[in-house]
């Protein structure tokens, strides 16, 4: 990453250029950056019972010293009430933990799945690809919805069993925090198969023969030359999987109980029960502040590999 | 080149000449294929092949792109199994033996290094298989990066490498564990013409240092002629001639194996007399009458080939004195400079075209022979061979 000394390109193919740079920045900046701010904004204001519920209001035709004013009224009083609440860190806590889980559960589910795909014949590959990627053509809901009707006390999973007479009462899997993971494994799958996959279809075969011919029994070779060398889908697919795991808010309402704490649970229910913007902002400007540090590790493994 | 060649022969000369177990009828065969076949599918990549690969030797397969000489050697290493027949190893059945537990060693066309190892790791990597102690594992990884010359890259990843570097970490990894054979596939295909020939000649001094048996897959026959002690020529398959490089280049059995390794004339004939250990063709092809000393297995009137290599071949603007030398005429159609040697491409009455090899012996300021010069080209009786196939 040497500074550019060259010349900007005069004329149309400069031009040309900077926007070719500009769009993403736009993009970033309407889509990100500004409702970013709003929120950042909500999140240091006060309830009010009003329409929107919330002082103060930024008014920006009323001149800059108006403005000021409104400045003034900013606090932090709600970040502080997060710390005093155990509800909310208790929240975050369980949050990460079954993310953490569900990403070590997709893993060891994924895993095998990908592997088996990379060594299938190269002409059944396309459709097994094509299997992994098929339940995104149905709504993400509406899947969830289906794992309702699995679940829950009288579902299907429940009567197969009592018909085989494997139990004779109903399981109560659902609503529980196992229905949760069993929910989170089932959706996030094939964010960790796809990009493990991919690292696992590249690799060179005659490694592997390589090692056997040195002495290395298959079972080793996987450990020693296969499992190494697919880090970086591992990497990828985890970080996939976990960063929107913790923040995760249909699977935990459909499925989990009430014990079931994750923050965007939490983070709902202050803003649309309680109708308490500004905390839940601050819930939701936490998340943030804590998912930049797998993000930032993601970018840096992300950044090793293409070296 | 030529001088190189030389020396290396002198230096190896008393051993090599020596060693000759396939003339021995009773020495044991180190490597054995008996009646092998491979096919997939339905192509035959190896048909019904049988061959002898005798311990300390350097044996070369040699052949065209897809004769079957990777499917030979994969057979060996344990990659592939014989469709049909049977591999032995010193004397045991290898077929259902894993290749993690044959003491063969393979060295990669593709390297196959491990990319995420450094070439420290890598040439470990057979030895901590083995479960050798560390201390013994260092020493040897020492030994093989010195014998390779690449000590100060032990730390190096082998992206971090030029092609000649991987080349050699790939060879001292199929070293280290000093296997009883030694399969090297292509194994100086992408090196450029000096690294490759000075190569050829590490592998054969640890050849004979260690004493090990290797086998050489390679489709450069010169690089064949170069490292073997005997030469498989393959095609479809099969193997049309095991011999030593001299006898496979003097006394080639085929018009295959003659065309395949070096430069040759080839002259169709009848055979017309073989009397006094002179065989007598009748060459259509250069209206005259061939005297051989070696008649090939022909019988009179069969249809034959005489070959004659273009470095047997003189040239000169007046006719032989000498009676019993082979002597055609013609006209000098094309002259290829090479800077060693010129060859001579004379064309005869009949059309056919002749070539001879002549030495620069001088700097050629003038041609004493040059294009559309008449001229006789002679060649001695026992210069060439008859071949019937
Ligand atoms: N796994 C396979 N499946 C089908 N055909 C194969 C397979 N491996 C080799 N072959 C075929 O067998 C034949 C011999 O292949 P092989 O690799 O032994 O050739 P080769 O003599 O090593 O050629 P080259 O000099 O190009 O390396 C080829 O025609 C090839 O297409
Ligand atoms: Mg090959």
């Amino acid at each position: 990453m040497a500074m550019t000394t060259d010349p900007v390109t005069p004329g149309h193919a400069g031009w040309l250029r900077w926007l070719v740079v500009a769009v993403p920045y736009l993009w970033l900046i309407l889509l990100f950056l500004a409702p970013f701010l709003i929120v950042l904004k909500i999140s240091v204001s006060t309830t009010a019972i009003a329409m929107p519920p919330y002082t103060p209001v930024l008014d920006f035709t009323s001149g800059l010293g108006a403005l000021w004013e409104q400045f003034q009224e900013f606090s932090f009083d709600n970040y502080v009430f997060l710390t005093e609440d155990a509800l909310y860190w208790k929240s975050y806590l369980s949050s990460l933990q079954i993310a953490l889980i569900s990403t070590f559960l997709i893993l060891l589910v994924g895993y095998p799945i990908a592997y088996g795909m990379a060594r299938a014949k190269r002409e059944w590959r396309p459709t097994l690809l094509m299997l992994v990627i098929l339940p995104f053509w149905t709504s993400f809901l509406i899947r969830v919805y289906a794992w309702m009707g699995i679940l829950k006390p009288e579902g299907l999973l429940n009567q197969l069993l009592l018909w085989l007479g494997v139990i004779d009462q109903p399981l109560n899997i659902m609503p529980s925090t196992l229905a949760v993971y069993i929910g989170i494994v089932y959706s996030y799958l094939p964010f960790m198969i796809l990009p493990l996959y991919a690292t696992l279809e590249k690799l060179d075969e005659t490694l592997l023969e390589a090692a056997a011919d040195l002495g290395c029994p298959p079972i080793q070779a996987f450990w020693k030359i296969t499992f190494p060398l697919s880090l970086p889908g591992v990497v990828a697919g985890c970080f996939l999987v976990f960063i929107p795991a913790v923040g995760e808010f249909v699977i935990p309402d459909l499925l989990g109980g009430s014990d079931t704490l994750m923050i965007g649970k939490t983070l709902w229910a202050e803003f649309f029960s309680n109708r308490d913007w500004p905390v839940s902002s601050a819930v939701a400007v936490v998340l943030l502040a804590i998912l930049v540090v797998p993000i930032m590790l993601f970018q840096n493994a992300q950044k090793k590999v293409t070296e | 080149m030529a001088g190189k060649s030389l020396t290396a022969g002198k230096s190896l000369g008393p051993i090599r000449r020596a060693f000759a177990p396939w003339n021995d009828p009773t020495a044991k065969p180190f490597i054995q294929f008996q009646n092998v076949t491979k096919t997939f599918g339905d192509f035959t990549a190896v048909d019904d092949l049988s061959l002898n690969i005798y311990e300390r030797e350097f044996f070369a397969l040699l052949g065209p792109s897809g004769c079957g000489k990777t499917t030979l050697m994969r057979m060996i290493a344990g990659f592939e199994e014989p469709t049909s027949g049977q591999v032995r190893l010193d004397g045991q059945d290898l077929v259902g033996v894993p290749p993690y537990r044959r003491p063969t060693n393979m060295m990669f066309q593709s390297y196959a290094l491990f990319p995420h190892m450094n070439v420290w790791d890598n040439i470990a990597f057979g030895l901590k298989q083995d479960g050798m102690p560390k201390p013994e594992i260092a020493a040897r990884v020492d030994e093989m990066l010195a014998l390779v010359k690449l000590e100060k890259f032990a730390k190096r990843k082998p992206h971090q490498l030029s092609g000649g570097q991987r080349q050699r970490v790939a060879l001292a990894r199929s070293l280290a564990k000093k296997p009883k054979v030694l399969l090297l596939d292509e194994p100086l295909g992408a090196l450029d013409k000096k690294l490759r020939e000075e190569t050829q000649f590490e592998l054969i001094d640890l050849q004979v240092k260690l004493g090990m048996t290797f086998v050489i897959v390679t489709h450069d026959q010169e690089e064949a002629m170069t490292v073997a002690d005997r030469i498989a020529v393959m095609d479809h398959g099969k193997i049309v001639q095991i011999a030593t490089p001299a006898e496979i280049y003097e006394q080639p059995n085929s018009r295959y194996v003659a065309d395949f390794i070096g430069e040759i004339n080839l002259i169709e004939g009848t055979i017309s007399a073989i009397e006094g250990g002179i065989t007598t063709l009748d060459c259509t092809g250069t209206g005259a009458k061939v005297q051989v000393t070696q008649d090939g297995g022909a019988k009179v009137g069969d249809t034959a080939w005489f070959a004659v290599r273009p470095e047997k071949v003189a040239i000169s603007l007046t006719p032989p004195a000498d009676p019993n030398v082979n002597a055609v005429t013609g006209e000098v159609w094309d002259i290829a400079y090479l800077g060693d040697v010129s060859i001579y491409h004379v064309r005869l009455s009949t059309g056919a075209t002749v070539k001879a090899t002549i030495t620069n012996t001088t700097r050629l300021v003038e041609r004493p022979i040059t294009w559309d010069d008449k001229v006789w080209l002679t060649w001695s009786r026992d210069g060439g061979v008859v071949l019937t196939r």
